[in-house]
């Protein structure tokens, strides 16, 4: 029995990890029941992983069994790999003992298809009922949607779990056909939609009436690998951009593809993860998410793929030194947050700290800019006479020899495929 | 200038302002008595902390600051430093002698300090809400003990009521000998002597006291922490960074496998 229990989990939780989704914020379920757990407010990191990543939700699949073929996957059906399967009561017993031990925020549950779609998604869906109906469990939980369920089951899912996702796997159809020609992006967007339609109408119905229940109040999320098919930045920045919109997503994640089998469709077992791309990728995220960056100013025709040497930001700054410099004194907040080196909440306390009197470069220090990189591209009070006119290449030389990258050690060195 | 002598609580400090304003003082050196060598050519003012004058403070305080400042004010105390003390009296005085709004203003050295500092004293706060591991005992209380740089404990107690409200649980802080203890009701302050069995030294409770099922739970936790690393993207630095080594002792997925 212990042994059996430790081995499944062995299994199903090394099956589960290519699901980079951590986050257990956004939702708003309070402990209202006086039961156990509370998954309102920010998410918390219990640990992280020695690879870096945080642990924050016990991520498992119920089983990893599986009809499909999917090359990228470990759990695909050609895998010559040792089979497991949770009961659902083995699932809910781990999840509230190690909540109870405050070793996590909740549960992450996805599974391989067995027998079909709707077989599948029933099972899931037993178990979140019962963590919430039977155990009165308030804690976070992101549900996999299976591809293909019905609506019906979709519906009575999101009326338990907090946050549902489904994956786009690979950033172009046409790169998805190749890997896993039994998938396809049509297929994700059918329940990505038909969920967002239900929380928009459950929320339009909150607004009437007030006993209406939470409908995945966390929102829906999705992933791309990348690095696993030779599509460009733009086209992957421009995928996520359609889906934040078109789908409200609340993220979208960014995998780099670590060859997990031998298939001449893949990189070779081995190669390395394209971390560098992966980062860039997050960044050039958050730049359309909180820093009001179009998608074409970031990735375009003239510009197809990311810098590997510089952020995204720096990059289009340098790419745009028409609009520097900025002066903080009397810039507009837009402008400000555009600077290479000044991050949301400093830019906040710089438009706040200027109504007492002009900011000078001791005050920018202490507010925690980036000073070595942001002095290239403000004015302050005490600015320096500036003598010369900018010069692209030569900021970019002068900020790359006083910077330690944390990548420099690790040269780029990632495969080209095709 | 004059140095006041206060106890080290914060109705001491608050009382401290009190006397700024009483004694007409210009910039007063605040000095909590645990941090304070006599010196024989200097005067210096003795504080005694009073209910009524702190709570003057304090009101005086929340009619220019909205919750979230009067709470960073009060993070700001538990970091025990004592930098910290000279930078509350400074800005509760800045903070009463402007105009409501005084506390955006980056640009002062106080106001700066109490963002900063309650800013760390946050993210202990929020740390311990991570790294605490509970243990079930064979009584059914779950126990955790930790050792924060600052002295969070206070600040811990809304998250882990409403976390835990169908459970009693108990959190020790060894380095200031004081714990807390809901019983299902309400959270309250406990001290206790530690036993021979039960010593401070132990990461961890020793198995005589706890549930039987608890070693499997440590050890399934631990199989889960070694199975979902990826070994292909090992970051020690990016691990370390984010779990500092201090911190480790109370992780029972960083212990050695001995059990």
């Amino acid at each position: 029995m212990y042994e059996r229990i430790r081995e499944k989990l062995g299994i199903l939780a090394d099956a589960a990890k290519y699901d980079v989704s951590c986050s257990s914020s956004g939702s708003n379920r309070k402990n209202e029941n006086r039961g156990l757990g509370d998954a309102e407010g920010t998410g918390i990191c219990h640990t992280y992983t020695e690879d870096g990543r945080c642990v924050s939700l016990l991520k498992i699949l119920l089983t990893n069994h599986c009809i499909f073929d999917c090359a990228f996957c470990v759990s695909r059906r050609s895998n010559d790999i040792k089979r497991a399967a949770f009961t659902v009561e083995e699932v809910v017993e781990l999840t509230i003992n190690f909540y109870r031990r405050n070793y996590i925020e909740g549960l992450f549950l996805s599974s391989g298809i067995f027998k079909n779609a709707d077989y599948t998604m029933e099972r899931l869906v037993r178990i979140v009922k019962k963590l919430r109906t039977e155990e009165r469990f308030n804690g976070y939980i992101h549900l996999k949607t299976i591809p293909g369920a019905s609506e019906e089951l979709l519906k009575e899912a999101g009326m338990y779990a907090d946050r549902m996702s489904i994956n786009l796997e690979m950033p172009t159809e046409t790169g998805l056909k190749i890997l896993a020609p039994e998938k396809s992006h049509e297929e994700v967007k059918k329940p990505l939609g038909y969920i967002q339609q239900s929380i928009t109408q459950f929320s339009d119905e909150k607004a009437l009436i007030k006993s209406v229940p939470k409908f995945v109040p966390a929102g829906q999320s999705t992933q791309i690998v990348i690095g696993a098919t030779p599509d460009t930045d733009k086209e992957i920045m421009h995928t996520a951009n359609a889906f934040y919109k078109n789908f409200s997503l609340k993220r979208v994640y960014y995998s780099g593809y670590i060859p997990i089998s031998n298939d001449s469709r893949l990189p070779v077992i081995g190669s390395q993860p394209p971390l560098i791309r992966e980062n860039r990728l997050y960044q050039a995220d958050w730049l359309m998410r909180f820093y009001g960056f179009n998608v074409q100013e970031i990735v375009n025709d003239a510009h197809p793929n990311l810098d590997v040497d510089v952020d995204p930001k720096l990059s289009w700054a340098l790419r745009h030194l028409e609009h520097f410099p900025v002066d903080v004194n009397t810039a507009d907040y837009r402008m400000i947050l555009r600077v290479p080196g000044i991050g949301v909440s400093s830019a906040l306390k710089i438009v706040q700290a200027r109504k007492f009197g002009r900011l000078y470069k001791d005050h920018l220090k202490k507010i925690g800019i980036s000073f070595n990189k942001a002095r290239h591209f403000i004015r302050f009070a005490d600015s320096p006479v500036q003598l010369n006119d900018f010069e692209a290449g030569h900021i970019k030389g002068i900020i790359l020899s006083e910077s330690h990258s944390k990548y420099q050690k690790n040269p780029y060195n990632q495969l080209s495929l095709f | 200038m004059e140095t006041f002598v206060f106890d080290g609580t914060l109705e001491g400090l608050l009382t401290a302002v009190f006397y700024c304003y009483q004694k007409k003082s210009g910039r007063v050196k605040i000095v909590s008595s645990a941090h304070f060598y006599p010196d024989v050519f200097q005067q210096h003012f003795e504080v005694v902390s009073e209910d009524d004058k702190a709570r003057r403070v304090w009101a005086g305080l929340k009619t220019k600051l909205d919750k979230q400042w009067m709470l960073n004010f009060y993070k700001s105390f538990l970091s025990e430093q004592p930098p910290a003390f000279q930078h509350l009296v400074d800005f509760a005085r800045y903070i009463i002698d402007n105009e409501p709004g005084a506390e955006s203003n980056y640009g002062n050295p106080d106001v700066l300090a109490i963002s900063q500092l309650s800013q760390k004293v946050h993210r202990e706060k929020h740390r311990m809400e991570a790294f605490i591991r509970f243990q079930k005992t064979s009584d059914g209380i779950f126990y955790a003990h930790i050792e924060p740089d600052f002295n969070v404990l206070p600040l811990l107690i809304p998250h882990f009521k409403n976390r835990y409200a169908d459970q009693k649980w108990i959190i020790y802080d060894l380095k200031r000998k004081y714990g807390l203890f809901y019983d299902l009701e309400k959270v309250d302050e406990i001290v206790f002597d530690f036993s021979e069995e039960m010593s401070p030294g132990l990461n961890a409770l020793p198995a005589q006291l706890l549930d039987e099922k608890e070693e499997l739970y440590t050890i399934l936790w631990k199989d889960y922490f070694r199975n979902v690393n990826i070994p292909a993207r090992r970051n020690m630095k990016l691990h370390i960074r984010h779990v500092p080594k201090r911190y480790w002792k109370y992780l029972s997925e960083k212990q050695s496998d001995a059990i």
